[in-house]
């Protein structure tokens, strides 16, 4: 295992100053998440503009450099996305994290690749993986509406 | 006591993790094995296995004998008077849900009053949390201060005619905090309340009598004693077990069984119902040889100095706070550092091969108290040197210059 390959600088950056952090005014979905194991939270808050894009998203919570860097890069890549680009972008995440170290996307350009694969070190960290994937799970619980919480024991 | 010495009766520490000598700190999770136990449960197998009870031939009656032996054992170790005090159950959670659950179908009714404290760990909360639901009885929590130590004065306080158990820990699994057990007993015991105690990290790390402590209740678990997964303690006053009534129903617990009524077994089998985890329990016997081997006291000073040692280094780093400072501490340190989650630490200190344990330690009321999610926890056992603190410190320095903390 590798930790340089876990703690590269752009997750240690954005673990620090996490980007849009808050509640996004005039929200219309949000969600929130919850890791058991660590008691790590998020609050995941979406503004979908009526053709279903999404004009805001931010989030609140608490955690490690992983699950805050994680969320943080997540806002930076769906915003702006359409409902089925973001659904997309998240499944080629947790195939990322899950099987293959590379992103198959089409609605991410080659530095947004890149900026996710910082997180596919997780992969080797097998129980860091959830750090890194409870901000995405909230992120379609929000926009499917779903009224659970998302529970990191629960989710895949 | 040589440590070095105790440490190579542990061969888990010949082995390497992530290519780094080990250094084991999360001992309040579980300790470690020495040779004499894993040997003892190997040998038992291969030699002499058999279920125990019944039977007629020499292997049961050796079985049976031995499995005996360690309840006389642990008797003589917590300094409990009858040997039918002592029951085993699957670990500490399993005894305290026992008391939870007889006491409770017999004692508890609606409105009555449970009192545990802020710094429980789950299994000492969730059980009476299940008589809550089911009795509705109420559950009041004992205070604690900044530094960790239970507010004897508040908890006083709370007792009221409708007070029906007292249930607290010997010593928190996060603050190190030693609790004034005999203190507790003696305020309860004079409005004739009965107090169980959660000794899962005291019997390991400092002296228990349970006769001078003179509770109701103590349940500890084998495994944090350097000895086998599967066994835990319960210690209750005869008087109790013999009106409480069975706990789980089967084999072995009974003496009768007709179509219209069953009998009951006498202690202690009325409460070891089922195939028992028999070769764990006799291995356990080997546990407390170990302990007597060090001697109670030898090892209470070697912690002692270690856990000194630890906290002193600990506060010279910058950025680093230790959680809670209680008046009398055994060797459980949990702290934070500035600026990183504990979750990060434990990962950064695993690659060094520092085991140490973050998150809320099963003590989610203590960290809300606190205002933390999380803390990261490094515990010392029999076997820790200097050498380890040591090495913690490094690893801790390790963690800010990856996080690049000044």
């Amino acid at each position: 295992m590798d930790l340089k390959q876990l703690y590269q600088d752009i997750i240690l950056e954005h673990g620090k100053s996490p980007r849009n952090l808050g509640k996004c005014e005039g929200y219309s979905h949000e969600a929130k998440g919850y890791n058991p194991l660590c008691g790590d939270k998020v609050h995941v808050y979406i503004k979908l503009n009526s053709e279903k894009k999404v004009e805001g998203l931010t989030f609140e919570g608490e955690g490690c450099a992983i699950s805050l860097a994680s969320a943080s890069i997540m806002t930076e890549l769906v915003k702006g996305k359409s409902f089925d680009e973001a659904m997309d972008i998240m499944n080629a995440f947790l195939n990322m994290i899950k099987n293959t170290s590379e992103i198959q996307s089409k609605h991410l350009d080659e530095d947004q690749k890149t900026k996710l694969m910082s997180l596919s070190g997780v992969k080797q960290f097998p129980m860091r993986v959830k750090c890194a994937t409870l901000s995405w799970h909230t992120l379609v619980s929000a926009l499917e509406k779903k009224k659970e919480e998302v529970n990191t024991e629960k989710v895949d | 006591m040589d440590v070095n010495e105790i440490k190579s009766q542990f061969p888990i520490f010949s082995k390497k993790i992530n290519g780094k000598p080990l250094v084991y700190l999360d001992s309040s999770n579980s300790s470690q094995k020495p040779l004499s136990v894993i040997n003892r449960l190997n040998d038992f197998y291969r030699n002499e296995f058999s279920n125990i009870g019944r039977s007629i031939h020499s292997l049961a009656v050796n079985a049976t004998n031995k499995f005996e032996e360690t309840r006389t054992s642990v008797k003589n170790f917590i300094n409990a008077k009858f040997n039918e005090e002592i029951i085993f159950t699957k670990n500490a959670t399993e005894a305290i849900n026992l008391i939870a659950t007889t006491f409770g179908q017999q004692n508890i009714k609606e409105g009555d009053e449970i009192i545990i404290s802020e710094l429980e760990h789950h299994s000492n909360y969730v059980p009476w949390h299940f008589l809550r639901e089911i009795k509705k009885a109420v559950i009041k929590f004992a205070p604690i201060n900044e530094d960790g130590d239970i507010i004897i004065e508040k908890l006083k306080e709370l007792i009221t005619p409708k007070t029906k158990i007292i249930a607290i820990t010997h010593l928190s699994n996060v603050t190190g905090t030693i609790v004034p057990i005999k203190e507790i007993v003696e305020i309860a015991h004079k409005k004739k309340i009965p107090v169980l105690v959660d000794g899962c990290q005291s019997v390991p790390h400092i002296k228990v009598d349970v006769t001078d402590l003179d509770c109701d209740f103590y349940a500890f678990s084998g495994h944090k004693v350097y000895g086998p997964t599967g066994v835990g303690i319960l210690y209750a006053k005869k008087k109790w077990l013999e009106k409480l009534p069975p706990f789980i129903g089967g084999g072995a617990m009974i003496s009768e069984v007709k179509k219209d009524n069953i009998i009951y077994a006498p202690l202690p089998e009325k409460y070891e119902a089922g195939t028992m985890p028999t070769a764990e329990v006799i291995t356990f016997n080997e546990s407390i040889k170990f302990m007597k081997s060090i001697g109670i006291d030898s090892l209470i000073e070697h912690e002692k100095e270690i856990t000194n040692y630890a906290l002193e280094k600990l506060k010279k780093i910058n950025s680093v706070k230790i959680i809670g400072n209680p008046k009398n501490k055994a060797g459980v340190i949990a702290f934070t550092i500035k600026g990183i989650h504990p979750h990060d630490i434990a990962t950064i200190l695993d690659e060094d091969g520092v085991a140490i344990r973050a998150g809320h330690h099963c003590c989610q009321i203590f960290h809300e108290k606190m205002n933390l999610t999380a803390t990261a926890r490094a515990s010392i056992g029999v076997y820790n040197t200097k050498d380890d603190i040591d090495i913690l410190c490094k690893a801790i320095e390790n963690c800010r210059k990856i996080f690049d903390l000044k």
